[in-house]
């Protein structure tokens, strides 16, 4: 008779890990073992739905961006932008160039602020066999350097995101065709040098992942998918993925397939029927020659990893995306000569489908909402990456688990591995199960 | 208060929300982390670090976000019996907005996500931390006022230097 309670039995053992650290949000994942094989996987989102979609049903159009900032405290902004953008397609209203540019900052300071906590906080400890960030040795030069840059990366991107926004989470500035209150020009012009500053830092940080000796290749290649543009620009383009596809936004509805997943509070999607990723790596694959050119001439090298199918090359792409938002943020504020208080456009309400697609840092992010004459919400749709990711990411865990058992690995080996993978994805739960109008069969 | 070494000992946890607290929490050590390392000891940080599932004893736990399950009723209640002083964080937390706006949907709505709430045995109504345990300060606001969130910090590392 079996214990699978035993923790000498490297054959039979069970896994049930309720809650995933250095994750955003709630995650769970549970194995069962016997005689050294995988009787069942299940990764899950264990993360309460807070309906949004239904909640803002009969609320004004115009009030939705602020309200849905609020389905996810990490990507808040990202949610922010792509609401404002649905809405406006669906009152045809067109932001100036100023905004856009400005918006492009905002984007840019979630970018440099999110990757970070991700890189930094989340992934750097697995590297350097530590438990957090904190417990970096400061007495070694080098981990003492990179606690120190952990924070200043994270204060740079989170005061680009305050001067632009007036707060990095849920920014209250931003608004349908323009801003309610402008930034002041000096107060981004003053943040140039430390822009600088932290590039060297991200180069580092970039080293540090290429060098990283994880690797994961899922046995069937993922479809990568993603919205690419010609300055890499996350707001804008097409949906394009590595199956050679191109769609433009609104037809998305056709593009994705859902999953249910009975054990789990979000639903998964597949591409063509197949697996898929979004985030930092399918981005790359698909269109590393549109990042800046001064962050492509200086990472010539690592962007030879690109298209990549090994999964903790999305810890590589997010570091290099750190430094196109650095290069980027610095050449719009550089060319920028003043900042005009626009006046903000009249919303004429009417009847009327808008569609909004950014690239999150997780990922591809999809708003839809039906407005009636009165310019009420009548009915939302909004897809996260997270439930993009969350297939390929099981079957990540299943085929890792089902190899690390053919080596011979024990209970403490698997979890540390998966947890490892699972980080690797950037999940982001909060966003994954806000709503859901599911069937149940 | 305190542990061994003169460390505040502080857990951090996170139920229904959007966890925006935490990320504003997150930024917060940017500035702060050379004086507070000294200072505090994180004894339950999820997002910090890979932390026991068996609540530990704690001089302050910082609870953000609304209860929707019983499953985390018990663990409010586990954390309140470990912890010498409860700090509710964010709205979520304080009053239960946004993450209750389903106990005020129609009956359409409600209709809509009731196969979700049968399913995963969600609680009739979404509490805010003072309908379950007894809160001794709050931090209001979407995400918490962090000036808020830094005096009440402050005042407790204030007990430990006394």
């Amino acid at each position: 008779m079996h214990d699978p309670t035993d923790p000498f039995d490297a054959e039979n053992f069970d896994i049930n890990l309720s809650e995933i650290s250095k994750i955003e949000g709630a995650a769970s994942l549970e194995i069962k073992v016997r005689n050294k094989k995988i009787e069942y996987l299940k990764f899950s989102i264990s993360e309460w739905k807070r309906f949004y979609t239904q909640a803002i049903q009969g609320k004004p159009a115009v009030a939705i961006p602020q309200l849905v900032a609020r389905i996810c405290g990490t990507c808040s902004n990202a949610h922010l932008l792509c609401s404002l953008k649905a809405i406006e397609n669906a009152f045809s209203v067109m932001p100036s160039n100023q905004t856009k540019q400005l918006r492009k900052l905002l984007y840019f300071g979630l970018l440099i602020r999110d990757h970070g906590l991700h890189l930094y906080i989340f992934a750097l400890p697995d590297i350097y066999g530590k438990n957090s960030i904190l417990d970096f040795d400061e007495k070694d030069p080098t981990q003492k350097q990179l606690l120190e840059d952990t924070f200043e990366v994270k204060e740079v991107g989170n005061q680009l995101s305050i001067i632009v926004g007036g707060r990095s989470v849920h920014a209250p500035n931003p608004t349908l065709g323009g801003f309610f209150k402008y930034p002041l020009l000096e107060d981004l012009k003053n943040l140039i040098p430390r822009l600088i500053g932290i590039r060297s830092k991200i180069l580092t940080l970039i080293e540090i992942f290429a060098k990283a000796p994880f690797e994961m290749k899922p046995i069937i290649q993922p479809i990568f998918s993603g919205l690419t543009s010609d300055d890499f620009s996350f707001l804008t383009g097409l949906i394009k993925n590595s199956a050679g596809k191109a769609i433009s936004e609104n037809e998305f509805q056709s593009y994705l397939d859902a999953v249910i997943i009975p054990y789990s509070h979000a639903r998964g999607f597949k591409l063509n029927g197949g697996l898929m990723m979004v985030g930092a790596m399918s981005r790359l694959n698909l269109s590393k020659d549109a990042l800046h050119p001064k962050t492509k001439s200086e990472l010539s090298n690592y962007l030879e990893f690109f298209p990549s199918n090994n999964i903790f090359h999305n810890n590589l792409a997010q570091a290099i995306e750190i430094l196109h938002a650095i290069d980027s943020s610095i050449d719009i504020i550089e060319n920028l000569n003043q900042i005009n208080n626009e006046k903000l456009p009249k919303i004429a309400p009417r009847e009327s489908t808008g569609v909004g697609v950014i690239e999150a840092p997780r990922g591809t992010l999809y708003h839809k909402y039906n407005i009636d004459a009165q310019g009420l919400i009548k009915k939302a749709e909004i897809i996260v990456p997270t439930g993009q990711n969350q297939v390929l990411m099981e079957r990540g865990i299943y085929e890792q688990t089902d190899k690390l058992l053919s080596e011979g690995a024990g209970r403490e080996i698997i979890i540390q591995e998966a947890e490892k993978l699972i980080r690797a994805f950037d999940p982001c739960m909060s966003c994954a199960s806000h709503f859901l109008k599911v069937t149940w069969k | 208060m305190g542990d061994k070494n003169g460390k505040l000992r502080i857990g951090w946890f996170s139920f229904t929300c959007c966890e925006d607290s935490t990320i504003i929490f997150t930024e917060l050590l940017n500035t702060r982390w050379k004086n507070w390392k000294n200072q505090l000891e994180f004894v339950h940080a999820k997002v910090l670090k890979k932390s026991p599932d068996a609540i530990p004893e704690m001089d302050i736990a910082f609870v953000e976000g609304a209860i929707t399950g019983d499953g985390q009723e018990q663990k409010l209640k586990n954390i309140r019996q470990k912890a010498k002083y409860l700090v509710a964080i964010g709205s979520c937390a304080v009053i239960g907005s946004p993450s209750n706006q389903r106990n005020f949907f129609n009956r359409s709505q409600l209709e809509e996500i009731s196969p979700i709430l049968a399913r995963f045995k969600y609680k009739e109504k979404v509490l805010k931390l003072s309908d379950v345990v007894k809160v001794d300060e709050v931090v209001p606001g979407c995400p918490m006022n962090e000036q808020i969130f830094l005096q009440i910090m402050d005042k407790y590392l204030n007990t430990l230097t006394r």
